[in-house]
């Protein structure tokens, strides 16, 4: 057998490894290196404080007393975790959005920042959570003795004490060097994270060590301890439907509610995304932590002598089968199971202790409006320090109170049942918005009364607290009112009958008066930004106007923070608001914030306490909240119309776009054109100098003279006619053009254009429809010939078709009558056919339209004149242009 | 013959913030139902986990221990690998639908 002092020396050894293990985050932490510490599977294996003492010894027992039952306890978390997608994604994102602490402070924050429902909640933690604690201090000690029995030692009542006493002192040293180095508890605690991780490996590698060794080492495989099982006192599975279902609702339930489960699961999480990784990564570690339960109870039952404690099985085996190293081992994972659970529901404890009954009465202490002088931090550091203490020191009390008797299991459920009175206020608190403080706190109050009286007192024992007559005929011969048969309903299973009515009790209040009565506006606040956290990003308001200076604010700030944290909050706020130096404006949204950083150190009861004393109480009201949500909707409209308004803008700038190309081309074209007007002058004027020269010399032949004369004559002409086309622009374009108004029908207009263009019938044919035109128009018809006559000599000089056709049509369209001539040309590429009708604007260069690119540009300026328009509409397979004419005119005419 | 407009404007389309949008891509639809089965799959794991109850229990042999166990932690190893799949694809879509933590 192995020597007593070598095991005491292995745990040391193992505690003085974890406490290294911790101060290595730690620093890595505080040297920003927290990379991997803050990874999904630290994460997850920090969620396995789940597994206690009680999973690693008690489940055996659980098993070798019930059976399968022992299963229910991890189903329920495994349905917890796989739906994590429900519940647990937007616990967490609650949060972190609004600064949580611990489990109290949800309740606390989500009920309007209640004070006392804080309180509430931490006591019932507190109730629910130290027998817990002794059944560690409880667990370890026994499995001490187990060793300290082999070694020959014969322990006394004392020596247990003694063992749970160091033990006890150790692990609060612990939670103290590591749980209170700062005083945010929303900052993740690196050094503690990952020193239960380790631990949460040690227990999962030491069970199924155990577990190993004892199917293919004892039993000799998994056909023979199947065959064990079947042989055994549990060899039948007959579940109790109303245990089954209501064991694994208490353990999922419990998985939320336990404080120290809350603290890791959304306290310590860094990460929302590392939910989608527990959530399949930590079923699968509950799932190898009860493999081998069943198989170590069989065994165990099988070849232990009579009457051995089935809880501590898996450290009895291996040490009666000589394998001391093994048995180490499971020591050490048992160790580690219960420590773990220890630190984190202590420090969890300790925080609520601290921000929902240590410092609220403290600042109550004071007079009322003084100002908070002192340093908080001191006070909250010690009283979460002192709270710590306190709590272990309550643990091992109840150790010693309880003698260590009872079976494991019991007390877990018992604590479980406690705890989970909570849920319907967490529950209801984050999907309705109807939940009130009012309905919450007596839904605790309920819920916490009858599980104490159905569960919490009988498990005592009878005769212990409460006497046989208040279980045989109830409380003063008040029968309904019996602990184990409420309202005179026999035989239900114990802790079904407590579950069931607490927690029907615990929800039916919480709902009834959730209804009949009315939130405050904090309340209704807050209840809106749980509800509804995906849709908000940060706090909203929770403060108007405010009275406060941002001198006193940076002073309690750093009381709280400290100084470097604080100045550099309100550097930052200011620097935002456009400000130098350390004061900003103290706005309720600044308000806001910075109550929310106070929260994540003291609370959020105590955060908007103590910014209530500086701003003297000026609170949200309900008019405040119906402003903000008019605030809101007013920025949601402002917000749409500035979306239209860019669109509008960028419309614009679109336009302006397409106005300056077409700036640009027309000063190019005008460079153009230009130099084509000067070769345009030019030319004529050359062949009049050089031909006026010949005939002023004489000596020319008459027929040559004659010749001469005529082409002097045809250049001046068409001289003459370019220099018309300008001055009839410039007219055209001052808007000085005198209309001789007259009536005609389109018909004779249209012969006479095609009379003046002069084209050559056989160079472009002219399909018309004469019926169609007679129609009587009152305009100015001289002018409109003219736009008639431009677009058939354009016809003819670009329809370099085979034999060239020109198509009018006259048509009525959406009321007003349009002539197309549409002819069977090239057309105008698409490029060009904004540039058309600006002046001196031609296709190509070459010289063969002979005009100056004018045309087009007349017919617009004229048909303008009308009130009446030319367009060109493209593809009809040519060159088409459509004349609108007048509207009144052609009313007129009809 | 279509005739054509000669004064072509384009449509103001003005799309409202916060609107729900009706249809979605491949890559958005498949996380939706993703999300849909990360809902559903503890329902049908609670499901499966009450089943055992209404195994009939005439004689010895019809509530073996050792059936249930297996039976268990089969059902137990399948919703594991169930988490797994849908934890995969749900991983990479938790950022890109807003969902995404925003921090202060």
């Amino acid at each position: 057998m192995i020597s007593f002092n070598l095991l005491v020396l292995v745990s040391l050894g193992y505690v003085v490894f974890l406490f290294l293990v911790a101060f290595y985050a730690e620093r890595r932490a505080a040297r920003g290196q927290s990379g991997w510490l803050r990874s999904s599977s630290i994460y997850t294996l920090s969620l396995s404080i789940y597994c206690t003492a009680w999973t690693f010894y008690g489940a055996v027992g659980y098993a070798a007393r019930s059976g399968l039952e022992f299963l229910t306890i991890y189903l329920g978390p495994t349905l917890v975790m796989i739906g994590w997608w429900w519940l647990l994604r937007k616990l967490v994102r609650i949060g972190r959005s609004q600064r949580l602490t611990s489990i109290a402070d949800l309740i606390s924050s989500r009920f309007g920042k209640s004070t006392v429902l804080g309180g509430m909640v931490t006591v019932l933690a507190i109730v629910g959570t130290t027998p817990y604690i002794a059944l560690q201090l409880q667990s370890v000690t026994q499995s001490i003795g187990v060793f300290a029995a082999g070694s020959g030692e014969v322990w006394e009542a004392s020596d247990f004490n003694g063992a749970a006493m160091w033990v006890a002192i150790g692990l609060a040293v612990f939670t103290v060097l590591f749980g209170t180095r700062n005083l945010d508890a929303n900052e993740r605690h690196h050094g503690i994270v990952l020193a239960i991780a380790v631990e949460s490996v040690v227990k999962l590698v030491a069970l199924l060590a155990v577990g190993v060794f004892v199917v293919w080492g004892i039993a000799g495989g998994i056909g023979p301890t199947l065959a064990l099982i079947d042989a055994s006192p549990q060899a039948t599975w007959a579940p109790q439907p109303s245990r089954w279902v209501g064991l694994i609702f208490v353990s999922g339930a419990a998985f939320l509610c336990l404080p120290r489960m809350f603290q890791v699961l959304v306290v310590e999480n860094s990460d929302e995304r590392h939910l989608s990784t527990a959530g399949w990564a930590f079923p699968a570690y509950l799932l190898l932590m009860s493999l081998f339960v069943v198989p170590i109870a069989v065994v165990g039952l099988d070849i232990m002598p009579e009457g051995a404690n089935p809880d501590l099985f898996v450290v009895t085996l291996p040490l009666m089968q000589g394998r001391e190293g093994l048995a180490i081992l499971a020591f050490l994972g048992g160790f580690s199971s219960a420590t773990s659970m220890v630190i984190v529901a202590t420090l969890a404890l300790a925080t609520m202790v601290s921000n929902h009954i240590v410092v609220p009465s403290w600042l109550n202490s004071r007079t009322p409006g003084a100002m908070v002088s002192g340093d908080v931090r001191d006070v909250v550091v010690v009283s979460r320090r002192v709270s710590i203490a306190v709590i272990m020191a309550l643990g091992y009390i109840y150790f010693r109170l309880s003698g260590g008797g009872t079976a494991l299991a019991a007390i877990g459920l018992v604590s479980f049942a406690g705890v989970i009175q909570v849920l319907p206020a967490m529950v209801g608190g984050v999907v309705w918005r109807g939940a009130n403080r009012w309905g919450a706190g007596a839904g605790l109050s309920v819920g916490f009364l009858v599980w104490g009286w159905t569960q919490f007192l009988p498990s005592f024992g009878v005769d212990a607290a409460l006497s046989r007559a208040v279980f045989d005929v109830g409380p003063f011969g008040i029968g309904w009112l019996r602990p184990l048969a409420l309202f005179g309903i026999e035989g239900m299973d114990p802790l079904v009958h407590a579950v069931f009515w607490s927690m029907f009790l615990n929800t039916g209040a919480f709902v009834v008066v959730s209804i009949l009565t009315f939130p405050n506006p904090l309340e209704r606040l807050q209840g809106a930004q749980f509800v509804n956290v995906f849709d908000y990003s940060s706090g909203a308001r929770t403060w108007s106007q405010s009275a406060a200076q941002a001198e006193d604010l940076l002073v309690m700030a750093q009381r709280i923070l400290g100084g470097a944290e604080a100045q550099g909050l309100f550097q930052a706020e200011a620097q935002a608001q456009g400000k130098a130096g350390f004061l900003p404006d103290v706005t309720p949204e600044f308000i806001g914030k910075l109550e929310r950083e106070l929260s994540g150190s003291v609370g959020a009861a105590t955060a908007h306490a103590m910014i209530g004393q500086l701003t003297e109480g000026q609170m949200v009201s309900v008019d405040d909240l119906i402003a903000v949500a008019d605030e809101t909707a007013q920025i949601m409209e402002y917000s749409n119309r500035l979306e239209a308004k860019s669109a509008e803008q960028e419309r614009t700038a679109r336009a302006l776009q397409e106005a300056n190309d077409k700036l640009t081309a027309v000063s190019i074209q005008k460079d153009a054109f230009l130099s084509q007007i000067s070769h345009e002058l030019r030319t004529p004027m050359t062949s009049i100098r050089s031909f006026s020269d010949i005939l002023r010399d004489g000596e020319v032949e008459d027929d040559a003279r004659k010749r001469f004369a005529g082409i002097i004559h045809d250049e001046t002409n068409r001289l003459t006619r370019l220099l018309d086309d300008l001055l009839d622009l410039g007219v055209l374009e001052s808007g000085q053009v005198q209309l001789n108004m007259g009536s005609g029908t389109l018909e004779d207009i249209l012969d006479r254009a095609v009379m003046a263009s002069g084209v050559d019938q056989d160079a472009l044919t002219i399909s018309r429809r004469r019926p169609n035109e007679a129609v009587e128009v009152y305009t100015d018809t001289e002018r409109l010939a003219q736009v008639f006559i431009n677009l058939i000599s354009n016809a003819a000089k670009y329809a370099v078709a085979e034999t060239p056709t020109l198509k009018i049509i006259v048509r009525q369209l959406g009321g007003r009558r349009v002539v197309d001539f549409v002819d069977n040309g090239p057309g105008i590429p698409a490029e060009s056919q904004s540039m058309i009708f600006e002046k001196f604007s031609r296709l190509e260069d070459e010289g063969k339209a002979g005009g100056a690119g004018l045309g087009l540009a007349i017919c617009r300026q004229i048909m303008g004149t009308l009130g009446g328009d030319v367009t060109y509409v493209p593809a009809q397979g040519g060159a088409a242009f459509r004349v609108t004419l007048p509207e009144a005119q052609s009313l007129a005419a009809q | 013959m279509t005739r054509p407009d000669a004064d072509q404007t384009t449509p103001e389309v003005i799309v409202r913030p916060g609107k729900r949008v009706e249809f979605l891509d491949r890559a958005s639809y498949r996380q939706r139902r993703m999300r849909d089965a990360a809902r559903i799959l503890p329902v049908f794991a609670a499901i499966m986990m009450v089943l055992p109850l209404m195994w009939p229990r005439g004689s010895e042999g019809q509530s073996l221990t050792s059936n249930g166990m297996l039976y268990l932690f089969g059902l137990w190893f399948v919703l594991v690998v169930l988490a797994f799949a849908v934890s995969r694809v749900l991983r990479t879509g938790a950022a890109e639908d807003g969902t995404g933590q925003v921090r202060e």
